[in-house]
């Protein structure tokens, strides 16, 4: 049941690349992705997490970061 | 009356509105889920049991601070409520 | 026909005085992907797609208008005390040539709003395609846009929104499911 919800890749360093390289990209890969068609009965927020989170369903939560102020990571 | 003068400087004008907002977020949802799931009639059920709070609520949101639909969905005191300030992007 | 609510779905909250932000989120105002092309696109298609699945095009396209609303509220919001020079100094000294603080469908970039951004094609498959694809390209946007701001209480409205489009590209694909196949939906669970 548990999947991630990011992947991640090394971009092909080059030998006259001009910038220090990031060696380390992510993509999402949000929970729907590894659902074909939502089951019955699945956990619920209560209405006021749900709000918050944007979806009823924790299994369907997907968490997102801003990667401003993180540098090359 | 104060409050429906200027409800964007009440506080309970906001914690009420994201209580029905969070209400109606579930209905979203549930009506989503139901229009590819139209057999779950546990999620009916939850539907209709939440549309029936929704409903409550909205009208007691309605009674201090004004109508929430135009068109006639919603009465108006005197004078004429629906035109009257906060809008949603002002709040 | 609709009906206006005077509530937006989520509590749109600004937490700094950032133009910057607002030239940023025209993308998903006026832009390619942005919330008026999904809500033209899934309001315009369902006049054509199998009965099965109306219902679905007309409640996300109706809830796209919601997410519209939300978006010109946080530029309505960032801009509308900016003053001349601050818009000039954010790269905004064009757009307030054109329409001072007015809010126009125009992507990031400048480029206005057109219908060829959104796609009728006809056949249900092809149509449900692009709406998913739709989905995807505007979550994207969402967390580029997330990556652009430190300000948190922007992107708690931005997390939001990019959680929506998840949720709308499982029901696309759902649609795609009920229109493969005409058997119960519970034997594939």
């Amino acid at each position: 049941m548990s999947f991630p919800n990011e992947h991640s890749f090394a971009p092909f360093i080059g030998p006259f690349d001009p910038c220090p390289p990031i060696t380390c990209k992510t993509y999402s890969t949000p929970p729907h992705l590894y659902m074909c068609f939502q089951p019955l009965n699945l956990p619920q927020f209560s209405p006021q997490e749900a709000l918050r989170h944007g979806t009823l369903w924790p299994a369907l939560y997907s968490p997102y970061e801003s990667k401003w102020g993180k540098g090359r990571c | 009356m104060s409050s429906t003068s200027k409800p964007h400087c009440d506080p309970e004008y906001y914690e009420l509105l994201e209580k029905l907002q969070a209400l109606d977020f579930v209905l979203v949802e549930l009506n989503l889920f139901l229009d590819t799931h139209p057999d779950d009639l546990a999620s009916i059920q939850q539907f209709n049991q939440l549309t029936q709070e929704r409903t409550q609520l909205a009208n007691h949101f309605q009674q201090l601070y004004g109508p929430l639909q135009n068109f006639g969905r919603a009465y108006s005191k005197y004078p004429w409520e629906w035109s009257q300030a906060p809008w949603p992007w002002q709040v | 026909m609709w009906i206006y609510e005077k509530k937006l779905q989520y509590p749109v909250r600004v937490g700094k005085c950032d133009i910057r932000m607002a030239k940023y989120l025209a993308e998903q105002y006026g832009g390619a992907d942005g919330e008026l092309s999904a809500a033209l696109r899934y309001l315009n298609q369902r006049y054509t797609i199998p009965d099965k699945v109306i219902g679905l095009l007309n409640d996300i396209g109706t809830e796209e208008f919601a997410h519209l609303e939300m978006i010109a509220t946080m530029i309505y919001k960032l801009t509308k005390d900016a003053t001349v020079e601050e818009l000039e100094a954010a790269g905004m000294g064009a757009y307030y040539v054109n329409h001072d603080k007015a809010l126009y469908y125009q992507n990031a970039g400048g480029v206005p709003w057109t219908a060829t951004y959104i796609q009728a094609k006809g056949d249900p498959i092809a149509d449900l395609y692009e709406d998913i694809a739709a989905e995807e390209k505007a979550r994207a946007t969402y967390q580029w846009l997330i990556d652009m701001t430190d300000d948190v209480d922007l992107q708690d409205g931005l997390k939001f929104l990019r959680e929506r489009e998840i949720i709308h590209s499982l029901r696309f694909r759902e649609a795609v499911e009920i229109l493969k196949d005409d058997r119960e939906h519970k034997k594939i669970f």
